[in-house]
């Protein structure tokens, strides 16, 4: 059963299309990479699914209800996280309150309930040493492990990545991806827009492509890597 | 003249304007909302406190009490309803929706109430007082401080130790964020305000027991706010009651010299400070 289903969504912004038409499904636990050159509507894809905008026309099926209309906080509420392209701290709060405000009011219980599983996801994501130091403190590294942990700390069914390997080194790289792997393997659902391909390729089962908000092709990575549209496109080599 | 004296009386006057503060400071510190009718909104407070026990025949502290859910009644709507709708990138559209509900007040309670001066009778509590070392202190001046310390205390315990207090500083810092993480702003907001509103009771109740008020009295007490919190520096509720002391101690020894003088040297130290230390004295690292 799919977990998101996406039907003719479209939104312009004035003029200019950012999504076009877009239809795709997601399946519970599965793992779906969105790439595409910048300017492709990637992020605004991420807007229209957890509802930060409305899309003109089209629906969206999240957990087999209709939530084309429901704001974001009921869409957190429902299983959906979400990281941020630039990580979006509460700056003064600690990382464990970070995650503790996400905790309790992402899945409606007490601070009481949620604290012991908020730490466990800080040692999940190598934050622990940081758990009293207040975020905006943080390094980039550590701000994209605290996006990610605060994501995983309002439980979701569904985790959006947005560019979460961006601007980190080749070994700060490796360990996010073991960590995204690891919560992967949970069974949660993961779509992830990522311009580090190899980053990328070692987690999805599947890759669509995104070009001026339309999807050009969907599919197993390397069968999508070998497409000669998405090449000339995305990679930008003549062939 | 007794200096000890006149400056336990202004340290005590301090908490007065601590808790005319207090909740000016709450609303700003989490929505970045200038409530320009603050005092106004005292002045209502101690309205509601006025025909409560003359109806009812309460004494002023119950009627306090009693009059404390309506009060956060009504500021939970008003952020709600309306105020909710001013917030945004730009800082005006709270200016004025909150001016022109000061001059709304002002005149609901001049058609309801009259224009005369009126004062909420506390009884013997008025004249008592107590020894305090070489000074008499009065009952009610000290039950004011108290109160301040105590709304502080609270504010600050809910603030940094409740799961509340955390979503009221994750909306102050990111509404945007904070709904992604199943925080509904603009409840937040509304609770905020009616919490607000709550102290503001507490603060028309010493402002009515105390002192003669009138429907125009509201935006004085605004000015003395203001000039607390920018004393002690935003952010901070014992900055702020430091500046309502100094404050306080501005006008009791102004008034010691010359009574005529009380306003002024109040006006003057805050003038000293924006002077000196425009940040306030105890500003918090950043903001």
């Amino acid at each position: 059963m799919a977990i998101l289903r996406l039907e003719e969504v479209s939104k312009k912004f004035g003029a200019l299309t950012v999504a076009e038409q877009i239809c795709f499904a997601v399946g519970e636990g599965e793992a779906l990479g969105i790439i595409g050159p910048n300017g492709a509507g990637k992020s605004t894809l991420f807007n229209l699914i957890n509802g930060n905008i409305a899309p003109d026309s089209g629906t969206i099926h999240f957990c087999g209800a209709d939530v084309t209309r429901v704001p974001p906080m009921a869409r957190c509420l429902s299983g959906m996280g979400r990281t941020f392209q630039i990580p979006q701290p509460f700056e003064r709060l600690t990382v464990f309150e970070n995650l503790l405000v996400a905790g309790a009011f992402g899945t409606r219980r007490q601070e009481s309930e949620v604290s012991d599983r908020c730490a466990e996801i800080l040692v999940d994501t190598g934050l622990i040493d940081k758990a009293n130091v207040l975020a905006g403190g943080l390094t980039l590294l550590q701000r994209k492990r605290l996006e990610l942990a605060r994501a995983l700390a309002t439980e979701p069914k569904l985790l959006l990545l947005d560019e979460i390997a961006g601007g980190l080194t080749e070994g700060e790289c490796r360990s996010l991806v073991a960590t995204i792997r690891a919560i992967h393997a949970k069974g949660v659902a993961v779509i992830w827009i990522e311009h580090v391909l190899h980053a990328l390729n070692s987690v999805v089962e599947r890759l669509l492509v995104l070009h001026f908000g339309k999807v050009i092709g969907i599919g197993k990575p390397d069968e999508i890597m070998a497409s000669r549209e998405v090449r000339e496109i995305y990679l930008g080599i003549e062939i | 003249m007794n200096w000890l004296d006149t400056i336990v009386q202004g340290v005590l006057l301090g908490g007065l304007y601590a808790l005319f503060a207090a909740g000016l400071s709450l609303v700003f510190g989490i929505m970045r909302l200038v409530n320009l009718a603050h005092g106004d909104l005292i002045v209502l407070a101690a309205f509601v406190i006025l025909a409560l026990v003359t109806t009812l025949g309460v004494s002023p502290f119950v009627g306090a009490l009693m009059a404390a859910p309506l009060m956060f009644a009504a500021g939970w709507a008003l952020q709600y309803f309306l105020l909710n709708r001013t917030l945004g990138k730009d800082i005006l559209p709270p200016l004025l929706v909150t001016f022109g509900l000061s001059i709304v007040i002002q005149n609901g309670l001049l058609e309801g109430f009259s224009a005369d001066s009126r004062r909420v009778s506390a009884g013997s509590l008025e004249s008592a007082s107590i020894a305090l070392g070489p000074v008499n202190a009065g009952i009610m001046p000290l039950m004011t401080f108290l109160s301040a310390v105590a709304v502080i205390v609270c504010l600050n315990q809910l603030i940094y130790r409740t799961a509340v207090g955390r979503a009221f500083r994750a909306t102050s810092d990111d509404p945007v964020t904070a709904g992604l993480m199943g925080i509904r702003p603009q409840r937040i907001f509304a609770l905020a305000t009616g919490l607000a509103m709550v102290v503001v009771t507490i603060a028309a109740l010493y402002l009515g027991t105390r002192a003669n008020f009138e429907p125009t009295s509201g935006p004085a007490r605004l000015i003395y706010a203001f000039e607390a919190i920018i004393i002690g520096g935003l952010g901070s509720l014992w900055g702020t009651l430091a500046g309502g002391v100094i404050l306080g101690i501005a006008q009791t020894v102004g008034a010691a010299i010359n009574p005529e003088w009380q306003i002024l040297t109040g006006h003057l130290a805050f003038l000293l400070v924006l002077l000196f230390k425009p940040r306030g004295l105890f500003p918090r690292a950043v903001d």
